[in-house]
């Protein structure tokens, strides 16, 4: 109850504007998905990376990015860095769900994956089966060692 | 802690905000908030079928077109372009922000005009990715590309991408018209007689959302 009486002098009616930590937020975002796309094309072009595990750990720095993409748009774009402890309290803390929501789904979604491989043979030996290369994808083999 | 309380006693006697921050632009937080979780749905149900599948088809086979000039090189180039737009128009929308706490009119103009060239801009990139997919076969139930292991994929893939894409696309379309009515209106001298200009605070927090998201889906569908 006390913090909500703290809330006068700096946050009050303006606040200055700072462009400088606008372009420096910018140029952060620009040079984390240049830097994203470096990690992309280099799996793509590169077949020696093209493991299982390269691609999780190749995944996980994405997330990793992504998030702190998103930390600088919430936090310096929609100001909120700059708001109330309070207030960023009620937006942050519901988000937190989304640890729950995402580990569940995911792990249902592996689970049935392989309860339906162990158990509906025939599904396994359909998924494993080649087809035909269509027209999109003539011009180009398939990779050798390409994740499936 | 459940009290009733008589109709003509208000809990709270005013004085100042707990959070320090006008109605509109608390209830625009909690409204995105919402629309968060609506897309966080979304990209999660994509996630569960795509953990539940064998195989998936190889993003940078799927993203390789650019316009004009055919087949890249480089996949992934024409929606890196796409992200560059959608943030360089956020910075736009910040900096007609920064300029309504100035109450600089028409920088207020000019950044918001920027913000709306940077919407309609991403909106025609999607257009024409659309047509572009659905040139070479893909739409809802129809998947012209096969998995990365060479098996016979499902209609998931086009599925999810048109129905994420496109409710992305959709806010992207009403953040633009949004804009709009906040140039109009700017334009107008509303907000000059008015003393304040939060309410494009709050256009732009709905615009960074859409920035915000489209991190999130490029992630999903263009990297993963």
């Amino acid at each position: 109850m006390e913090n909500t009486h703290t809330t006068t002098a700096e946050h009050g009616g303006e606040h200055s504007f700072d462009t400088k930590a606008i372009w420096r937020t910018f140029r952060v975002l620009l040079y984390i998905t240049l830097f994203e796309l470096v990690l992309a094309i280099g799996y793509y072009e590169i077949t020696a990376f093209q493991t299982h595990t390269f691609k999780h750990i190749l995944n996980g720095v994405f997330i990793i990015l992504t998030l702190a993409k998103a930390f600088f748009i919430v936090a310096e774009f929609m100001h909120l860095g700059h708001e109330l402890k309070n207030l960023i309290m009620t937006i942050a803390v519901p988000a937190l769900l989304f640890l729950w929501f995402l580990g569940a789904f995911l792990w249902d979604g592996n689970s049935y994956k392989n309860l339906r491989n162990n158990y509906d043979r025939n599904h396994l030996e359909q998924s494993q089966q080649k087809v035909e290369k269509t027209e999109h994808g003539a011009h180009e083999a398939k990779k050798p060692g390409s994740l499936e | 802690m459940a009290q009733a309380v008589p109709a003509d006693r208000k809990l709270w006697s005013g004085g100042k905000s707990p959070f320090n921050v006008e109605y509109g632009k608390l209830m625009m937080w909690y409204f995105l908030m919402s629309d968060a979780f609506t897309f966080g749905a979304f990209l999660i149900s994509y996630g569960t079928i795509r953990f539940s599948s064998n195989s998936w088809p190889d993003p940078n086979e799927v993203f390789r077109a650019f316009p004009v000039v055919g087949n890249m090189p480089i996949p992934l180039a024409f929606v890196s372009l796409m992200t560059f737009i959608l943030i360089m128009s956020s910075v736009t929308m910040v900096l007609a922000v920064g300029a309504g706490h100035a109450n600089d009119r028409k920088k207020v103009l000019f950044y918001m005009a920027l913000t709306i060239l940077g919407g309609i801009a991403f909106l025609s990139c999607q257009a024409w990715e659309w047509t572009h997919m659905h040139e070479e076969g893909a739409w809802w139930g129809r998947n012209p590309f096969m998995n990365i292991d060479g098996s016979q994929s499902s209609t998931n893939f086009t599925n999810f991408f048109f129905t994420i894409t496109g409710f992305h696309g959709f806010h992207v379309f009403s953040g633009v018209v949004i804009n709009i009515i906040m140039f109009i209106m700017t334009y107008r001298g509303v907000f000059e007689r008015r003393g304040h200009y939060l309410m494009i605070e709050k256009a732009g927090l709905y615009w960074h959302f859409v920035d915000l998201v489209w991190v999130f889906v490029f992630t999903c569908f263009y990297l993963f």
